[in-house]
């Protein structure tokens, strides 16, 4: 056993790192307790020639691809969507695109506006000035005047329009419809001693420059300044109790495979909306036999994702390709509810530049526009950088049948019960999708796209969000309006799984400033925090 | 280098030359040319066994005396029993092939990896946002 800390934080990354260097300024003893390792961007795989092989093997977002020693094996048969991760200091952020969208207003309030899913406890305006905040630690590039969104101001100009971006406003304009360059955590300047994006490109791999905001490079050098402590390779088991139902620390494994017990006034979940869940559920006592902090019943329920098709088009003028960052534009001309379309809620379309060479071999081979064989290069020379594209991300909406369980055979190599995702998509998300694609597929043709093709992103489970909402009726969420356990008053959750609903934005943003909005709130209880 | 017997490689580097063979009018080898097949081999060492069952399958000789139409259709016809190993082999030719020098420079690529030199976007034409600056808001009001 290791000497008690005040705070003991599971997981940094996103969120975990947020609400470290938040309550770093109280000078209380805080350790986070990490299964992976810091990264090493001189090592990552836009510093090498086979950039693209890496991508798709030890640094693919797929954990059950990877199968780094960071990582726990994943049971996702029973799903559609396959789930998308990082496991090391700075967590999804290392491996996300870093699109840096806010939830609208209207996302806090989808059952009195649309009569479905619940409202949010708090609001948009309760959490604006975290998003600032968050915004000025992470170094956001964009432009201001965004008629999709409530005034805001990103701290660096926009990146780069380039061809791509040029023919796909064309094409947005040609129909009237709404587009705007992205938020975007990629410095577009050099921002706070990290260097400017130089194009690099491969973005979802790590950036060897330093421009994408990860947290082990923003708010981790700023907390560990301050005096956390990060222990990195130390994978949780479980959260342990006393019979006075409070938390009392975890139990985890060294580095060295160890068991260890670190006791903690306070614990922390920041593990994802996977993470997070998988743990609470191991952590079976006779107080809690069906898993910490689950009185609700609803630790690990309505997991949402953001059903997600790529829609590509092939134009005769040469596009961006593989160089710059993918994300850098969006339209939200569909984000808000329409009755006439058939489906409630509704989505955002999130430009992609294109690919590299392997990958739109590869991908053009899979999808049947590109041969093996005698007619290879023609066909290929015809698609490699002529090809941009539209995300769709879909709004998911909270359902109790989608759910996080442990697995009852598959376990990682601790003996840890692995996840087991189970998951389908909703008539509501495949109506909201089927018109996302022929809308996409609208302004590719309008940008001049002689071939429109789509493709579900099946692999494509980075945002994972749900299964340990937020609310004020104990009975119906897990934590309340400020991020406390309901069941363990000294239990808090600070990543995606406190979402109630999903919205239909990358969420990495509004994870951060939830941390740093419940931050704020134990600060502000310090003297009766467990009250 | 693998464990390949010389045979198993005589029949892989059949396969590859037609999946992706090499091109007069493109100027560009194909991938059973000497350097990019060793990358090839090298790359595939960690993945030998995946490719056992397909390769066991094969009459060496039967390979080695195909034209190169027969080759396309046994590829075509490996894909039902073995797909992840054609997948898999498939996978290999273009991450080998696509990072080869003179295949990059074809492409009119530099033969180099993006990092630290990096790539030029252009900054592009901003008066195209002009149209939706004029724009009324359209986030919806929740409170």
């Amino acid at each position: 056993m290791t000497d008690m800390v005040d705070v003991l934080i599971i997981g940094a990354g996103a969120s975990g790192a947020a609400v470290a260097w938040s309550l770093s300024d109280t000078r209380m003893r805080i350790v986070c307790l990490e299964q992976g390792d810091w990264p090493n961007s001189s090592k990552f795989p836009s510093t090498g020639r086979d950039w693209e092989a890496r991508q798709m093997s030890e640094r693919s977002f797929s954990p059950n691809q990877r199968q780094a020693a960071a990582d726990y094996p994943i049971s996702e048969d029973s799903s559609p969507i396959k789930i998308a991760n990082f496991n090391g200091v700075g967590g999804g952020t290392v491996l996300y695109t870093a699109h840096f969208p806010r939830l609208h207003p209207s996302d806090f309030r989808v059952r009195s506006l649309d009569g479905v899913a619940d409202d949010w406890p708090i609001d948009y305006e309760t959490l604006a000035p975290f998003y600032a905040e968050n915004d000025r630690m992470m170094g956001v590039s964009g432009l201001a005047g965004d008629p999709a969104y409530p005034p805001k101001s990103p701290s660096m100009p926009p990146l780069a329009l380039g061809r791509s971006g040029a023919a796909l406003a064309r094409g947005f304009n040609a129909l009237g419809w709404h587009w705007w360059p992205s938020d975007s955590a990629i410095a577009s300047e050099d921002y706070e001693g990290r260097g400017r994006c130089i194009n690099l490109g491969n973005c979802i791999a790590g950036c060897a420059q330093g421009a994408k905001a990860s947290t082990d490079i923003t708010y981790w050098p700023a907390a560990v300044r301050a005096g956390v402590e990060v222990r990195t390779r130390c994978r949780v088991r479980e959260i342990t109790c006393d019979d006075d139902g409070r938390a009392t620390g975890a139990i985890y494994y060294d580095e060295d495979g160890a068991e260890r017990f670190q006791a903690a006034e306070v614990v922390i979940m920041a593990c994802n909306g996977v993470g997070t869940p998988r743990i609470l559920l191991n952590s079976k006592s006779r107080r809690f036999p069906d898993g910490l902090a689950n009185s609700s019943g609803l630790v690990g329920k309505n997991l949402m994702f953001h059903p997600a098709t790529l829609v590509t088009g092939v134009f005769d003028e040469e596009q961006d390709g593989h160089r710059g960052p993918h994300n850098w534009l969006w339209s939200h001309q569909f984000y808000e509810t329409d009755p006439e379309r058939g489906f409630v809620r509704g989505y955002m379309f999130e430009a992609n530049r294109g690919m590299g060479p392997v990958l739109t071999a590869l991908g053009g081979v899979e999808g049947g526009a590109i041969p093996i064989g005698e007619d290879h290069h023609r066909a290929f020379r015809q698609q490699f950088n002529r090809t941009t594209g539209l995300v769709i991300l879909c709004e998911d909406l909270p359902e109790e049948h989608n759910t996080v369980t442990l697995d009852s055979t598959l376990t990682d190599a601790h003996g840890i019960p692995a996840p087991k995702i189970t998951y389908t998509i909703s008539e509501n998300s495949q109506r909201m999708r089927d018109h996302a694609t022929a809308r996409a597929s609208e302004v590719l043709r309008a940008a001049g796209a002689h071939t429109v093709r789509d493709q579900f992103l099946g692999v494509g489970g980075w945002h994972l969000m749900g299964t340990a909402r937020m609310g004020a009726d104990p009975s119906r969420s897990v934590v309340n309006e400020w991020g406390r356990s309901h069941d363990v008053k000294n239990l808090f959750i600070v990543d995606g799984s406190i979402f109630v609903t999903s919205g239909g934005v990358n969420p990495t943003c509004t994870i951060q400033a939830l941390a740093l909005y419940i931050a704020d709130a134990m600060k502000q209880r310090l003297a009766n925090l467990f009250d | 280098m693998s464990d390949l017997t010389e045979t198993e490689l005589a029949v892989i580097r059949r396969l590859v030359g037609r999946i992706i063979p090499a091109s007069t009018e493109y100027g560009v080898p194909g991938a059973d040319d000497d350097v990019i097949f060793s990358d090839i081999t090298a790359t595939l060492a960690t993945n030998i066994a995946a490719l056992g069952d397909m390769l066991a399958s094969l009459e060496a000789d039967a390979v080695e005396r195909a034209s190169a139409p027969d080759i396309d259709a046994l590829i075509q016809r490996l894909q039902e029993p073995f797909g992840p190993a054609v997948g898999l082999l498939i996978a290999v030719v273009a991450q080998c092939y696509y990072r080869d020098d003179r295949v990059m420079r074809s492409l009119e690529m530099e033969a180099r990896a993006p990092f630290p030199k990096g790539f030029e976007v252009e900054a592009g034409d901003w008066s195209l946002l002009d149209p939706v600056r004029a724009r009324s808001p359209i986030w919806r009001d929740a409170t």
